[in-house]
This record gives structure tokens, sequence and C-alpha cells, in this order.
């Protein structure tokens, strides 16, 4: 059985970012890039599926510039046993990486599909239900818990209110939450080894533009300093000023 | 002729709903899939499928390409049921998509929080219709008496998808996107039992929802739907109350728009304080009970 599992790279997810000056990009100067952490959460769940059934076969799949190399490199390190990597520079939005990925999933043919359930940077939580909806495959988001049984997949998913569990025909798209995994950690020697793995790479298949458009990035209005209180009594009546509490 | 098309999942979304059907300056409709809608809406129609539970993604994105594809907008308010579902309609629509929608800037631009809402960026669309899942913050009802026409509706379902179980924990708290007040408690709280008795006497004494950052809920104290930031549930009550929370960038993502913010921390340093608006530097085993009782 073959796992699909989609690779994002993003900024530091810990790190403070800002716009550009100009409002036209995310300022990256010093800033760190890395897997995205829920592709990582996927990426992990392929790994520890391979390692309770052998017949499972992992291909990590990035689609952007030059340097996604280094978080493909890193899946491979993971465990992953191959890497593609669409390499563009081209403005993408999540149908135009929806659209992509359907390419790969027609050339690959996987059984199922591992993605983030949204990329830290944009928080869209988009791509993997568009893909979904194009293969016309069923879709488990939020995913908690996975476990394969012959043709079906049941995944726990977390929900509004609680959790429901799905049980899924195969193929199927699977998004992936916190509760999943934690991913190991991979020192940098386990980088360097996974060096002999292959990694293709091609080129876009598809000339789909993409339905959206940046047209501005800029800070949030910040808050207005607070104050400290020294005690409970000044707090409840500092809220009772405020109108917030009876 | 421009029109809106509001995908309810239960009541609590058609309450949010008002605000953006308001602010969208569109005639606009309910599609109501369980319980029945809030009155006092201002939609022109209620598509009431009167449903005991909403089924899987691909059940209902099938159904609602169909009837959904002449609307201008088909949005929903931003939570976990929308972005399923939405996503998908989206996918099968081949249209565009803006998810947590800030504002409504024109007919096809929109603001929107990006990295864990550090940047609010101003997106646009390139074709209709358009799937929009809205933060109900930034979109406040005005009353209306506008009568709505409400239709009893049925899909032709289709999909492959079997729910297995389905385990709702409601605990009779208000629903904790839409409460007035959410107290949200941190790893300090040690155990379920301890987080319950603190954090959800607080909540209880002010009719509140009970909420907990990432590092509580990974730990076991408290349950997976109350988790508060980027990747859980955005509040915007008119009180927080954040107890035992040093204040991540990922949980400050979803308390932002909150109208006063309260912090209680052991840590005079902790980032949390400088978003909020009354900070008490005291041991909240202390300060909680003590807050409640005099409450």
């Amino acid at each position: 059985m073959k796992i699909l599992v989609t690779v994002k790279r993003v900024v530091d997810p810990y790190a403070k970012v800002k716009p550009l000056a100009d409002g036209s990009g995310i300022d990256t100067t010093g800033v760190k890039f890395d897997i995205n952490p829920f592709d990582e959460i996927a990426v992990e769940e392929a790994v520890r599926q391979k390692e309770k059934n052998a017949d499972i076969e992992i291909v990590a799949v990035s689609i952007g510039p030059a340097e996604c190399e280094e978080q493909l490199r890193k899946a491979l390190a993971m465990g992953a046993d191959k890497a593609i990597h669409v390499e563009t520079n081209d403005p993408l939005d999540s149908s135009v990486v929806a659209a992509e990925l359907a390419e790969i999933v027609k050339q690959e043919e996987p059984r199922v599909i591992f993605m983030g359930k949204q990329a830290t940077d944009n928080d869209h939580n988009q791509a993997g239900q568009i893909l979904a909806a194009k293969l016309d495959w069923p879709q488990a988001t939020f995913a908690s818990n996975i476990e394969f049984d012959g043709d079906r997949v049941n995944v726990t998913r977390e929900t509004d209110t609680g959790e429901e569990t799905l049980s899924m025909p195969l193929p199927a798209i699977i998004t992936t939450d916190l509760r999943l995994n934690e991913p190991r950690y991979i020192a940098l020697p386990g980088i360097i080894k996974a060096r002999s793995k292959p990694l293709e790479k091609q080129e876009r298949k598809t000339d789909v533009q993409p339905k959206t458009t940046v047209l501005k990035l800029e800070l949030p209005p910040e808050r207005p300093a607070g104050r400290k209180v020294e005690s409970v009594d000044e707090l409840i009546s500092a809220l009772k000023d405020r109108g917030v509490i009876e | 002729m421009s029109r809106v098309l509001i995908v309810c999942f239960d009541r609590a979304d058609s309450l949010a709903a008002i605000g953006f059907g308001q602010a969208s300056g569109k005639p606009f409709d309910i599609l109501q899939l369980t319980q029945s809608a809030a009155e006092g809406t201002g939609a022109e129609k209620i598509y009431s499928l009167g449903l005991p539970t909403f089924p899987p993604a691909d059940y209902l994105a099938n159904a609602l390409s169909d009837f959904a594809k002449e609307y201008t907008w088909i949005a929903g308010v931003s939570n976990m049921r929308s972005k399923d579902v939405l996503a998908r309609l989206a996918g099968k629509l081949d249209c565009a998509m803006v998810t947590d929608v800030l504002s409504i800037e024109s007919e096809d631009t929109f603001t929107r929080p990006i990295v864990a809402g550090a940047i609010i960026a101003t997106v646009q669309v390139h074709a209709t219709p358009v799937v929009l899942t809205f933060r109900t913050s930034g979109f406040k009802a005005q009353p209306t008496d506008k009568a709505s026409e409400v239709i009893e509706h049925k899909f032709d379902w289709q999909g492959v998808t079997k729910r297995l179980s389905e385990n709702s924990r409601g605990g009779g708290r208000p629903d904790l996107a839409q409460a007035k007040v959410v107290v949200s408690g941190g790893r300090p709280l040690k155990d379920t039992e301890t987080f319950e008795k603190v954090i959800g006497g607080l909540a209880d004494k002010l009719g509140g929802a009970v909420g907990a950052t990432r590092a509580a809920v990974d730990s076991g104290i408290a349950a997976n739907e109350l988790q508060v930031g980027q990747t859980g549930k955005i509040v915007a009550p008119d009180l927080y109350i954040a107890a035992g929370i040093s204040g991540s960038t990922q949980h400050m993502a979803g308390i932002k728009d909150s109208k006063v913010i309260v912090a209680i921390n052991t840590d005079p340093d902790a980032p949390i304080f400088d978003v909020a608006d009354y900070g008490l530097v005291q041991d909240l085993f202390e300060a909680v009970p003590e807050l409640t009782d005099k409450l």
C-alpha cells in the first residue's frame, strides 16, 4: 500500500514574523523555515503505519521553490521512502496545490493521502478537502487516530463538540491534527544519511491559476496596554466598572 | 442578482450568521441543517432540513454543490465543521475560498488573519461563487424584525463515509466560540478534577464557557474541543479570564478579539500580561476560588 504525504515549507511557526514594509509579503530576514508542523505529524503517522505494516511505501511530495528540498530531506530522514519535488516559483493557493497534487496522485496511485490539516503560515485549512473533492475520495479532517482495516480506514477525528469515528473505503484523504502523534526528533546525521534516498524533481503539470491573490499584508491593530491589579477585590471592581460583570 | 447563502449546522450558527448576513449588504438565505434557525435572522428564506445530526462531509458537499452554485457567496461560521464541509464544497464547485474572514472590504476583497494572527492579509478573489468562512467577532448583529420564509427542504444524500460513533460533550455550558464569558486554564491546573473544580467553578458562577491551552489538552487535563488558539477555537467573549496561562503566540491568536482580557499568573513576566487589560500576579489556586466566592 502506498501512502502519499504532503510536506509544505513554512516560516518557523514559533518565530515572531511581520510583514515587509511595503506589505507585499512576510519579512523572512533571519527567520528559519521548517516542515509545516501538521505535515510533520502526517509524515510521522505514515512512518508509524509502516512500522506496523512493512508493505507500506511512503512518498513525500512538496510543491514550491528549490529550498523545499530541505523539508523533503527531513521527511526522508523521518522514514519516507521517496520524495517528489514539484519545483516552481509560481504563486500558489490551495486550488493550485490541489490541482498539482491531483496530477501526482494519477502518477503515483496512492491508496491514502495524509496531509496536515492546515499550514501554519496561511492557516487556510483547505487543500486536503479541495483535493478530496477533485478526486471524489472520502475525507476525514482533524484526525486524532487512524486504523487501517482491510479495504477501509477508520479515523477518529476531533469535532467542535468532541470527537467522532468515521469509516471510509480506500482510497481516502486524511488531514492530521495535533493529537494524532508526536513527531520523532531527527538529528542532523539522520538527515545526511537520508541523502541516498531518491528525490525526484518534476515540473508543474497543470496551468491552473490561483483563484485568490493577496493584495497586502499588515500588522493587526494592537491592543492598548492594560494594567496590573493588586488583589481580587481590585479586579472585581475594575470588571464592574467596565460593565463585564454585575 | 447577487445573493448569499449561509450554511448553518445548528441554531448557534444561525445566531452567529446574522451579523455577517447584514454586513454582506446582499439578500441572504440560510440553509439550516439541524435544529431550527434562530428568530430574527433577517434571512429572506430559511431552508430547514431538520436533521437529527449532520452527515459526513462527502454527503454534505455533494448535496450542497447543486443547491448552492447559484449563490454569489456561500458562507459559514468559522468552525471545524464548516472548514471540513465548505472547503470540500469549494473543491467541488472549483471556486475560490477565503477562510476566517475578518471583514468584507468589497464585492471580491476580504481580510483574514495569517501566521497565527500575527499578520492581517487582504485577499482578492477572482471568480464567483466564493466560499467563505467568517469570524463572528467582526460582524455584530443589528436587531431586525424582517420575517423569514421558512421552507422545509430535503436532499438526496450521496456519499460513502460511514459514521461509526459520535461523542459529543456539552456539559450544559454555553458554546465556547460564542460565549459572553470564557474562563480558560493551562497546564498548572494539574489534573482533570482540579481543572473542572477551579476553572469550571468560576465559569459556572459567571454563566460562561470553559477553555484550555494546548498544553492542558495535550497533557489530558482538558478535553480537545476546549482548546483555544490558532488551531483550536477562536473566542471573542466580553470577558476572557486566563488562569495559569503564560500566553503563547498560538494561544493569543485565539483570544485577541475578546473585549476584556484578565490574566492570573504567578509569573509577572508572562507574555499574557502584555495583552491583558487586567493582570493579577497571584497563585491561581488562591485567586480563582476567591474570585468565585466573591462574585
